[in-house]
């Protein structure tokens, strides 16, 4: 059971919830598209359930909203470190491919290797809301990745057709945010996409020499190697460490972890001129053999949850949908 | 919650000189830490380097850096005394029991020498836990041999052949390691166990050579090389198709390590 809550009072629930939480979900950044005149959909804190992006895929999946495309880890005075002050904790707005890929940041930041400080104390505090989806987008294809629908969720949301916000509680601290708020009760089923137009076969039986298959030549060619598909994906977990100093006191600095990219230059490069994967189509055999391979071998599941974002990122066109369907044709598939 | 990226302050007890370039940093360190691990050793403002363990003390780990890059050059500013920032060890290392009682080959080149020297130099000093020990270092040129004191101590104690890629001066034996390989004599082929560590290229060559002489991959073990960022398999960049370098290696036997496809 839910309430239907009109935008009255949605602002005081806002009002309620940003006292504890910075609230975090898609918003049009307009002018700030990769083209002129063009705007993009990308995770913020809002300040209005009036910024949320309903209707459309956001460009840039929620995982900004987690880990910063540049994080300050560590401060430098002289011989000390200091650790930066802990965030105010996140409530963050997101859909069911999302909170499927959540899953794969937190085995990849607390259960591969020792748990990462800094993702543990942001990801313990945040609370989650499904956003419904009423429609598949475009390239998505989460119905094949099996992440169309998930129960892990501490608040669920969708617009009605009238205009309201259907909102249920799962998480009971959540939930007392609403205490004192008169908004009419309705019972509402959970909308999941359960087709998309695009159906991909997942390559299940990929033979252990699949990364010398000539599958990935012509990507050699044609991936100008710009990091758009990591920066957009929600699984992509890559990072930097980078130093700084201060331009005003040299003896002061910062230690940030940035996000890093498997298809630009430099992801392997070694001290003293040693680096791998020179060759593009390389690089996307890495990219793309993770996402559908190596991950699964690792931690039983795929890493590629379907939104379908690489695809409509990327400015040579290259569509990781036609690469699974080449690599099926190659490695078998379950749904054969 | 314990927090991994925060480096500890060590001091460098002392400074070993090999080359121009090549300088083993004597690092203060009191824990449990074996051969082929690896710290990130860091100068703040600078950056991260990941750097092997070439010598194990009782309050000291051995670490030896060749100045190539904007960490190393900044950290070759210091003197005995100062301090460096480090975290670690990383990464599994060698397992001593996997060589015990074994005939030894040890195949190591440049700075591939440093990550297995905590090998040789256990093994030197207890030549009653191998049946035998051979080992192989190659180094491009004279000025670039590393640990000559070690080496004069190992001639005594092993089987030790050092080479060098090219010499301008007689006094050198000179050939690739792997030329050395076809007159390797084994009691047992079975009971042999190989390390090889160096550049991907001379590994390759190396062990091709090995199972020339009918050693078999799982006698065979590799370290490998490559970025690594964080040592805590979060960053990415060391991941070889399902393996993190930095968490299941860097040392692979090679039924495993021939697998790894970067």
């Amino acid at each position: 059971m839910g309430n239907l809550w009109n935008r009255k009072a949605l602002d005081v629930l806002l009002e309620n919830l940003k006292k504890d939480y910075d609230v975090y979900a898609p918003k049009r950044w307009r002018g700030d598209g990769c083209y002129s005149d063009t705007d993009t959909i990308r995770y913020g804190r809002i300040d209005s359930f009036d910024e949320i992006v309903w209707n459309a895929k956001s460009d840039y999946s929620f995982k900004e909203a987690l880990l910063p495309i540049s994080d300050t880890i560590l401060y430098f005075t002289e011989n000390a470190t200091q650790i930066p002050d802990d965030k105010k904790p996140r409530l963050i707005f997101l859909r069911a491919c999302e909170i499927n890929a959540l899953k794969r940041l937190d085995d990849i930041y607390l259960n591969n290797g020792p748990e990462d400080y800094y993702y543990k104390r942001i990801r313990e505090k945040a609370k989650f809301v499904l956003i419904g989806c009423s429609q598949s987008f475009d390239s998505c294809f989460c119905v094949s990745m099996n992440t169309n629908r998930t129960e892990n969720f501490d608040a669920y949301c969708h617009r009605t057709k009238e205009g309201d916000l259907y909102l249920e509680f799962s998480d009971s601290a959540l939930a007392s945010y609403t205490e004192g708020i008169q908004v009419p009760e309705a019972v509402q089923e959970i909308q999941y996409v359960t087709e998309n137009e695009e159906v991909v076969p997942v390559p299940e039986n990929l033979p252990a020499d699949i990364a010398g298959s000539q599958v990935w030549k012509e990507y050699a060619g044609r991936c100008i190697g710009c990091g758009r598909c990591n920066f957009v994906c929600p699984t992509c977990t890559c990072f930097t460490m980078q130093d700084i100093f201060y331009k005003d006191n040299e003896n002061a600095g910062e230690r940030r972890r940035v996000w890093a990219s498997c298809q630009v230059d430099g992801y392997t490069d070694m001290a003293g001129g040693i680096s791998f994967r020179k060759d593009q189509g390389e690089r996307m055999r890495f990219k793309v053999l993770h996402k559908v391979y190596n991950y699964k071998n690792r931690f039983g599941y795929h890493m590629c949850v379907g939104c379908g974002r690489c695809e409509n990122v990327c400015p040579e066109y290259i569509s990781y949908i036609e690469c699974l369907h080449k690599l099926s044709k190659i490695g078998g598939n379950e749904n054969d | 919650m314990t927090n991994a990226y925060v480096p500890f302050l060590s001091q460098i007890k002392e400074i070993i000189r090999h080359t121009e370039i090549e300088y083993t940093f004597r690092m203060h360190y009191e824990g449990a830490v074996k051969p082929g691990q690896f710290f990130e050793v860091s100068v703040p403002k600078f950056g991260e380097a990941p750097i092997s363990v070439s010598g194990i003390g009782e309050d000291y780990v051995d670490l030896t850096i060749r100045k190539v890059g904007k960490v190393t050059n900044e950290v070759f500013e210091n003197q005995e005394g100062k301090s460096l920032f480090m975290r670690g060890p990383y990464g599994n290392g060698f397992q001593i029991s996997d060589y015990e009682g074994k005939e030894l080959v040890i195949v190591a080149g440049g700075t591939g020498v440093s990550p297995v020297k905590g090998v040789i130099d256990y093994f030197g000093n207890h030549p009653e836990k191998v049946k035998s020990m051979k080992v192989i270092a190659g180094f491009k040129s004279p000025k670039d041999i590393l640990f000559k004191d070690d080496i004069k101590r190992w001639e005594k104690q092993m089987d030790l052949t050092v080479t060098v890629d090219a010499a301008e001066e007689p006094g050198y034996r000179v050939g690739l390691v792997t030329k050395y390989i076809p007159d390797l004599t084994f009691e047992q082929k079975e009971n042999v166990a190989a390390i090889v560590v160096g550049p991907p290229i001379m590994m390759k060559f190396a062990v091709e050579e090995l199972k020339k002489r009918e050693i078999c991959d799982e006698q065979i073990w590799i370290s490998q090389e490559r970025k690594m960022c964080c040592g805590l398999g979060k960053c990415g960049h060391c991941r070889m198709g399902d393996a993190y370098i930095c968490l299941d290696g860097p040392v692979f036997r090679y039924t495993d390590g021939k697998k790894l496809v970067d």
